[in-house]
């Protein structure tokens, strides 16, 4: 990746008036099942859109197939509900085209880690300024109960009734894995983080990743139960800041340190170890290593990062599209058709 | 020049060069063609290359080829069989010899004859030795080592030798058809300017190949094609691929909407995608995706945000578009899908031609899923053709499948240069801002057609998607009416666009005892084969269709005047079929071939009079 290229950092266009949760509500009936953790990642989103200031009309919000997919339909924007694993590539051009939208990909699991799987890494692999929430529920909801990538080996789903036999992806490992540049993780009953988190995915130039643990309640319910219920959660969540260190635990005395080529959990206090030996969160750094350690950590052994794990900084697609019209508008002899049409090898018969 | 051979005028000549995939035959024909044209002769050319880029070295599967036929009246194909062969190696003469006509002559490089050679070509013995091949005219040039004497003084090496050999070759043949030199090494000068030594050496080899032209008394003589009768005006060469990006640069012109295309790469359509990925200074977007499914998806996003959205393909990729394609028809969206169709099915020949996709582009998607067809029909043609998809994809605001086939994509001919504001004018639907009546599927009356609100534009907030819609307000919609209701109005939409294309013209009489009907890139071989017979007198007229779904309005008056039909198609007969389905009240004949190969005029010349020889 070339990280020395100029960002031109299209900006898009800011609202003139201050924007309310009310600019974003839809007039349909949202049709989620009760309890669906699919509710507080809309009420985030309808939450943070005023607060990013954009110009209401310049959201554009893009979907696949699922349950996720329906997000569109419920939220006042420009909105295209496409096809199965497909909302990557209908966003692409949507940003391509226009650079001065702030567009946003709703899928889940099996929309964009199945048969989307070819068009989520190379979205990410370009680093194309939009971004994509990831409502990873480990089912397939829709469809009424099939496992997906994501759900863990062994499930028992209507497809696999004795247990999955397919080793499953981490989507964080995957994002890194794609040369991703933004990862983030969050929980569907924690709206605070949700919505801080979506502010900064929004703020990243490049393709921003949030994997949002969500709840099927009908197919799949306390599929997160490991990382979320009320007795583990301060045991099992690490919640990622920048510049801070890695801590966790009821009372914070916990942490994450890096004990030769690999992350262990250890407490301070306990063996001589302080808060110096705990790891301090740089999001921002280039290079991946510890993002994807980070991303790849999980129970019982290590608590499951939520947060930003990763946010560097890189040359995106769409800049770069930009930059090079722009210097072939500025350099090419040929201005128009008629240039073009008259150019090279031509001949007059008279 | 000199006076040894005398110079015979001919009407028109087929010429094919042919070498090792790595010997610059398509370059040679090129040039060979360029020359023609600049003497004001009309022309056709067909490149005829093998899937390999570099298959064995002088074996019949790494043959290259590029035939040109020139003349001194209009030229309507490359021509069936070639009055000259120019074959650089023995396995090239091997792989060509069924194509060259009985006593034509054949020039080869006699360097290359020698028994490795001839054994890697499949052959038992010497060819020009053993009799087989009396019937022709041979002329055994020493290209190879004629071309080493002429790179002597200067500093290049041995591989540069084997690339100039066809450099030699060109030469010959320019002296053979009373050329001059001076635009091919002007050419060349353009080409290899900041390299002098390679620069150098073509030029030298060239000159070489000219005059041993001159010097050699072996030449039965030299021909002279006079000029042909072409309309005044400004000309260039174009083969089907290029006219079909620089027609969509000008639909983006002439409507201001900025082009994108989404495309993965293809045989044999990745030469439009190269093209506009150089006119970046034009605005054009090239996105080249990760596959078919992305450069369709990727165009039909930026269709939705606006631009004059394309994608580019190939059969297996038209296949892989499908559910795309019926995406963009239920979302009402504009977008151009151009298939530059080869055979098939599955991988098929990649290289070779064909016309096998129609059911394909007409039916090969789930649900009612109506979309325009068309299909252009000769290279030059590509031009207007997709101008006018375009044109109808954004005003109609639909989807249009445009049929290519490999040997118009890639086959080139004489293109008049047009001005863009001589060509017809695009007005786009596009909703106005805060718009109080604006409804996503709230259509114009006479056209059907929903208007197109980019995001972005103040007060049109709405959504689209492949769920089906409510007429009108565009809100999701299972009810049973609502849904017959849009099936109908899609359906209406594409039917209406009948009424804004042009009627289907006859070539002839409109009443007689044979009408030829065709479509796409056969147009070349049915003018000259109807041509050939109305001049002998005999009742036949030719109706070439560029419109297929729908049917110019007047279809059925075009059909109705003649006693018999005869439908030609490279396929196992899917217009034809079509034609029975919409047009029953006619019986009709068919004349199919399927080989990867174009029509041969002898061909229907002797299929047609069969036809009217038969009662």
């Amino acid at each position: 990746m070339n990280n020395q290229y100029t960002i031109t950092n299209l900006t898009v266009e800011k609202s003139e008036t201050p924007l309310s949760k009310d600019d974003f509500v839809s007039d349909q009936m949202v049709r989620w099942c009760p309890g669906c953790g699919s509710h507080a990642i809309l009420n985030s989103v309808e939450a943070v859109f005023p607060k990013i200031g954009y110009k209401k009309e310049n959201f554009m919000i893009v979907s696949g197939i699922g349950c996720s997919s329906r997000f569109p339909y419920y939220v006042n924007t420009y909105g295209f509900h496409g096809i199965h694993g497909r909302a990557s590539a209908i966003a692409t051009g949507v940003k391509l085209a226009n650079p001065g939208l702030s567009v946003w990909i709703a899928t889940g699991d099996g929309d964009s880690m199945a048969i989307g799987g070819n068009h989520f890494i190379h979205l990410i692999r370009r680093n194309v300024d939009v971004n994509l929430l990831l409502f990873n529920n480990q089912i397939y909801g829709l469809t009424k109960g099939q496992y997906s990538p994501t759900s863990p080996m062994g499930t028992v789903t209507k497809t696999s009734p004795q247990g999955t036999i397919e080793h499953p992806f981490n989507p964080g490992e995957l994002v890194i894995g794609s040369q991703g540049t933004f990862f983030a993780r969050v929980i569907d009953s924690n709206q605070k983080m949700m919505t801080e988190v979506m502010f900064e995915s929004a703020r990243h130039d490049g393709t921003s990743v949030i994997e949002i643990l969500q709840n099927c309640i009908i197919f799949a319910d306390k599929t997160h139960a490991m990382v979320t219920s009320k007795e583990l959660r301060d045991d099992r969540q690490l919640h990622l800041e920048d510049g801070k260190p890695m801590l966790f635990g009821k009372d914070k005395t916990k942490g994450i340190r890096l004990n030769g080529t690999h992350l262990e959990a250890v407490t301070i206090g306990v063996d001589g170890i302080t808060e110096k030996d705990i790891l301090v969160h740089d999001q921002y750094r280039a290079d991946p290593g510890i993002h994807l350690m980070l991303s790849k950590m999980s129970p019982p052994e290590l608590p499951v990062a939520l947060g930003v794990i990763r946010s560097a900084r890189f040359s995106t697609y769409d800049d770069l599209v930009e930059e090079q019209i722009h210097y072939a508008k500025a350099n090419s002899k040929i201005k128009c058709v008629d240039d073009l049409l008259n150019s090279g090898d031509t001949f007059t018969i008279e | 020049m000199s006076n040894r051979a005398k110079v015979q005028e001919i009407e028109d000549v087929v010429v094919k060069f042919v070498g090792d995939s790595g010997d610059g035959m398509q370059l040679t024909g090129t040039l060979f063609s360029d020359a023609a044209v600049k003497a004001g002769n009309d022309m056709a050319t067909f490149p005829d290359f093998p899937a390999e880029i570099r298959a064995p070295l002088n074996t019949v599967a790494g043959v290259s080829g590029f035939q040109v036929h020139i003349g001194s009246s209009k030229i309507h194909t490359s021509g069936d069989y070639c009055d000259v062969l120019v074959a650089m190696n023995p396995a090239s003469l091997k792989a060509n010899l069924k194509w060259v006509k009985p006593g034509a002559t054949i020039i080869v490089d006699i360097d290359t004859f020698e028994e490795k050679a001839f054994a890697k070509a499949g052959y038992d013995s010497n060819p020009l030795d053993n009799g087989s091949l009396d019937s022709y005219y041979i002329l055994k040039a020493p290209v190879s080592s004629m071309t080493k004497a002429a790179l002597t003084d200067l500093p290049v090496d041995t591989k540069m030798a084997d690339k100039t050999r066809n450099m030699f070759a060109l030469g010959l043949m320019l002296y053979i058809f009373n050329r001059q030199l001076e635009p091919t090494i002007k050419y060349i000068n353009n080409k290899f300017g900041k390299n002098l030594p390679v620069l150098e050496a073509n030029v030298a080899v060239l000159n070489a190949g000219y005059n041993y032209a001159d010097t050699i008394e072996a030449l039965p003589s030299i021909y002279n094609i006079a000029p042909a009768v072409i309309e005044k005006g400004k000309y260039r060469n174009i083969t089907g691929n290029i006219a079909a990006a620089w027609g969509l640069l000008a639909a983006s012109e002439r409507s201001a909407r900025p082009l994108f295309l989404g495309s993965y790469p293809i045989t044999p359509a990745t030469d439009i995608m190269i093209e506009l990925a150089r006119h970046k200074s034009l605005g054009a977007k090239v996105f080249q995706a990760e596959d078919e499914i992305a450069g369709i998806c990727s165009s039909l996003g930026a269709s939705f945000a606006g631009s004059l959205a394309v994608t580019t393909t190939s059969g297996p990729g038209l296949s892989l578009k499908s559910e795309a394609i019926g995406l963009a028809v239920i979302t009402e969206l504009p977008i151009v899908i151009i298939d530059v169709q080869r055979a098939g099915p599955s991988t098929g020949m990649p290289t070779k031609s064909e016309q096998a996709d129609l059911y394909q582009a007409l039916f090969g998607r789930n649900g009612e899923c109506p979309t325009v067809v068309m299909a252009a029909s000769s290279p030059a043609d590509c031009f207007y053709a997709a101008f006018e998809a375009a044109k109808i994809a954004m005003e109609h605001m639909t989807p249009v499948l445009l049929l290519s086939d490999g040997y118009i994509a890639n086959g080139s001919q004489l293109f008049k240069i047009p001005k863009v504001a001589d060509l017809p004018e695009i007005h786009p639907p596009i909703a106005k801002p805060n718009d109080p009546n604006y409804k996503p599927f709230r259509r114009d009356p006479e056209t059907f057609v929903r208007q197109w609100a980019f995001p972005g534009t103040e007060g049109l907030r709405h959504r689209v998607g492949g769920l089906e819609k409510e007429n009108g307000i565009g809100t999701v919609s299972t009810d049973p009416n609502n849904h017959q209701l849009m099936v109908d109005m899609r359906e209406a939409k594409v039917q209406k666009v009948s009424e804004y294309i042009a009627d289907q013209k006859i070539i002839g009489e409109n009443e007689g005892d044979l009408l030829i009907v065709s479509w796409g890139g056969t147009l070349g071989a049915m003018t000259s084969a109807v041509d050939t017979l109305q001049k002998e007198g005999k009742s036949v007229s030719l109706a070439h269709f560029k419109h297929i779904m729908p049917l110019p309005k007047n279809t059925a008056n075009v059909l109705k005047g003649f006693k018999k039909i005869l439908v030609c198609e490279l396929n196992s007969g899917q217009f034809v079929n079509y034609l029975r389905m919409k047009h029953h009240e006619h019986s009709y004949f068919q004349y199919n071939k399927v080989q990867g190969l174009p029509f041969m005029v002898s061909d229907l010349i002797a299929k047609f009079n069969q036809m009217l020889n038969e009662k």
